[in-house]
């Protein structure tokens, strides 16, 4: 370790955590109480706590981040320090996998066993025999045991474009990393406008399928298992890129100012590694709630 | 730059409120996770007062059932995460820096912002019991259908609390697993690791790996309640039980999210008072790690009742006994590291003690419920009760006691009244004895968990297990006197508090000073 008595930098006090605390709160009541006073058709001013809450968290973040790029670029950080923030930006990726992991397993568990089961699978021949005798096994699930029906959607159009589309932004990021690293500024610039712009596309695309499921498909939220796992899996998938995005764009706009060295990037690193996870998530999506 | 000059004029530790506000002090965030963990203790233990007072005597005294469930849920909720879990992160924050010669947490702001949600979450969870139709009231494991088609109008608020809870757990675990793995001192290697770090950073990977399921379940629950998805309704495809496998995916590994710190704590002071190293530390170490992995592969030991496919059930039943393995091997070092030591019985080792017999008990009740067919009986009852709270209370609570007299001199630089610590250990032994024990007796006779009102052949173990009850919950008024004593003053102690007491965080002044290890110690 070459680092061993590089000093650490332990910032001073911040008020940053405790407005995000604050704004967490808001958010957390905000949301709860929307959720309610739409369920009960109430008007309600919990959206507008909600409102608050997220901006506050966003004017939190910014300055909490304003501080650490200061910070940074005073020169307090270490490679030490660059350690501990590559290590944490690890962990919470490995922490969004495992919230997708939960929405998988649902996918999986409602495949390889509950729907099955309720057409007489495993021991459960009593289930299918007297409580739902109409219902057949299939996946997608077209028709629920209720009967509610809808219609699936295919991979071949907006889905495999969509894919098209994350893997060539993820070869983008790619050049941009290797261009930041050499120090090829207007490299960066293209790549990392290019991976952006691909991010927007995706979602626009998205958006337009999101109409075509609801409006020709009859494919909605409340469409049974399928629809269920079609739509939470897919939605956070598509609010992940929607951050992703944001955050592109913002590492974007400090390249522009001239921040980052090659050697010292640790935002775009951090950027990059959260669109590479993106990318991979939906390739599973793509995989197992389009084509299988 | 300015915040590079203001920097170095601070050493001393900022006076008024907006310290503990703005802090990104480890062992300010410390104390704050404890305080608040021991004010979160008290009103969950307030609750389990109302439980013992309605059970004291069959039929229905005090409180209507709906609000009895309210009860048994928020009470379940609030040991778990608002008193258990924050006082390990509490400790964390405090021991691990010191123990690993670091000069802080890694991601010290951060550290502030994971402790600040926790107030607000709580806040959140307990003021939806004072609001029109109630706080949750379907058990702190949210079963659906219970939290779906038949919870009230406020679930809603549950769910986000837990979101902002989940949120705080991840960060602090983000944090912990990033201080042990890149701030060592040089010289420390993995090896020589104490094992409290050691379980901790085990303990962190299961919070990072668990808390985002719990998410995703509270997220379905809020769907289906809420969004017309029917994830855990037959009618849409969709199956009630497999809200229990995410849940119990999460839960537990949790369970060992709330134990693996204890036996870190537990490993650090049985040698300090048997003067003898650790007995087999490697085989610690591998134990733990192994009971960590294993806690992913035996989550439906939970649900043996929920007419499972048979291999389903035989297969959790044995991977549920393997775990047995590594835990007899770590109650083995513990009693090896006692044989022909030095003993001397100071109030940590009284709790330490106390631990290993009882915990051991709760951990051969695990082993009866773990036997598939047994279960059939024994599920939901209160032999379940009896089970979980062996390990919790006698377990990771008496752990958290033991760590607590341990590192309290140090952090305050005043001895405790040992009188009055003696008194506390004696009447919480003693009580939660009678609390507990009699539960075992009950359970097995049939009498079913979570139930306000209950048959009359249950009446005399039910009275006797509330009189330990009240004792028990009294008798932790004690240990918040002999705490806040001994933070105000009492007889000074030596930087080395425990004469066989081994680790960096005794070679630092005591009380610790406010920054520690700013130039990182070498360890030989």
């Amino acid at each position: 370790m070459k680092t061993e008595y590089e000093k650490y930098y332990v910032p001073e006090q911040s008020p940053w955590p405790i407005v995000g605390a604050v704004a967490l709160f808001l958010v957390a009541i905000g949301a709860g109480l929307s959720v309610m006073q739409t369920a009960k058709q109430e008007g309600g001013w919990g959206f507008y706590i909600l409102i608050a809450g997220i901006a506050i968290l966003l004017y939190m973040v910014f300055c909490w981040f304003k501080n650490v790029i200061e910070e940074s670029h005073a020169g307090l950080y270490s490679a030490q320090m660059d350690r501990s923030f590559r290590q944490g930006m690890a962990w919470f990726i490995f922490s969004e996998v495992m919230f997708f992991c939960a929405f998988f397993g649902a996918l999986f568990y409602a495949r390889m066993f509950a729907i099955p089961w309720l057409d007489g699978g495993s021991n459960n021949a009593m289930t299918h025999e007297l409580l739902w005798p109409d219902f057949s096994a299939e996946w997608p699930l077209l028709k629920t045991p209720d009967g509610t029906t809808t219609q699936a959607m295919g991979w071949a159009g907006l889905p495999l474009m969509n894919t098209i589309i994350l893997l060539v932004s993820s070869v983008a990021i790619h050049f941009a990393h290797t261009a930041i690293e050499s120090g090829k500024r207007m490299q960066l610039k293209v790549f990392l406008g290019l991976t952006i712009l691909l991010g927007l596309a995706f979602l626009v695309l998205q958006v337009e399928e999101y109409i075509h499921a609801y409006q020709e498909l009859g494919l909605t939220l409340d469409a049974g298992i399928y629809g269920n796992t079609f739509f939470l899996l897919t939605g956070f998938h598509g609010m992940h890129v929607t951050l992703g995005t944001i955050i592109l764009i913002v590492v974007w706009l400090r390249i522009m100012k001239g921040h980052f060295s090659p050697d010292k990037h640790f935002a775009f690193q951090a950027a990059a590694w959260y669109w590479h996870f993106v990318d991979v998530v939906w390739l599973c999506l793509f995989v197992f709630v389009y084509v299988l | 730059m300015s915040a590079h000059a203001e920097h170095n004029s601070h050493h001393h530790a900022p006076s008024g409120f907006k310290r503990w506000l703005f802090t990104t002090n480890h062992k300010d965030i410390g104390s704050l996770y404890l305080i608040f963990s021991l004010i979160m203790f008290l009103i969950g233990g307030a609750m389990a007062m109302v439980i013992r007072a309605e059970l004291f005597q069959p039929g229905l005294q005090f409180v209507d059932p709906h609000f009895f469930n309210q009860m048994t849920t928020v009470h379940g909720l609030i040991m778990v995460f608002g008193a258990v879990m924050p006082a390990f992160v509490g400790l964390a924050n405090w021991m691990v820096p010191m123990m690993i010669g670091a000069p802080d947490m890694a991601l010290p702001r951060m550290n502030n912002w994971s402790f600040w949600i926790l107030p607000f979450a709580f806040s959140i969870l307990i003021a939806s019991l004072f609001m029109e139709g109630g706080g949750p009231d379907f058990g702190w494991t949210f079963y659906a259908p219970l939290s779906t088609t038949y919870s009230n109008d406020n679930t809603a608020l549950f769910v986000f609390a837990v979101h902002i809870m989940g949120i705080s757990s991840i960060m602090g675990a983000i944090n912990v697993v990033v201080t042990i793995v890149n701030m060592r001192a040089p010289g420390m290697t993995w090896m020589k690791l104490p094992l409290f770090v050691w379980t901790w950073l085990i303990t962190a990977f299961l919070l990072i790996a668990v808390m985002p399921v719990l998410a995703g379940a509270v997220t379905m629950v809020l769907t289906d309640k809420y969004f017309g998805t029917d994830f855990f309704n037959a009618a849409g495809g969709g199956d009630p039980v497999m809200f229990q496998h995410i849940f119990w995916f999460f839960g537990h590994p949790e369970v060992y999210i709330m134990i693996l710190p204890a036996f870190g704590i537990i490993s650090t002071i049985i040698p300090t008072f048997a003067r003898k190293p650790l007995f087999g530390y490697a085989s610690m170490v591998y134990a733990t790690a192994s009971i960590a992995l294993l806690s992913f592969i035996v989550w439906a030991h939970h649900m043996f009742t929920t007419g499972m496919p048979l291999a389903g059930e035989l297969f959790f039943m044995y991977s549920t006994m393997l775990i047995s393995v590594p835990t007899g091997v770590k109650v083995f070092n513990w009693v090896a590291t006692m044989w022909r030591g030095s003993m001397t019985f100071e109030i940590p080792m009284m709790f330490s003690i106390a631990f290993i017999v009882l915990f051991t008990l709760g951990g051969f009740s695990g082993l009866m419920l773990a036997i598939t067919p047994v279960d059939f009986q024994y599920h939901d009852t209160y032999f379940v009760v009896a089970h979980f709270h062996y390990v919790l209370v006698t377990g990771a609570v008496f752990s958290i006691m033991a760590g607590v007299y341990y590192w309290l001199p140090k952090w305050t630089g005043n001895m405790y009244h040992i009188g009055l610590a003696k008194a506390h250990f004696w009447l919480s032994l003693i009580s939660v004895n009678i609390l507990f024990f009699p539960m075992h007796f009950v359970g097995l006779a049939g009498m079913p968990r979570r139930i306000p009102d209950y048959a009359l052949q249950f009446a005399d173990f039910n009275a006797i297990i509330s009189i330990g009850g009240f004792a028990f919950g009294l008798s932790q008024l004690l240990f918040v006197v002999v705490v806040i004593k001994c933070a105000r003053k009492g007889d000074k102690v030596d930087d080395k508090v425990w004469e066989g007491a081994k680790g960096l965080e005794w070679e630092v002044a005591s009380p610790a000073p406010y920054h520690t290890f700013e130039q990182p110690p070498v360890v030989k």
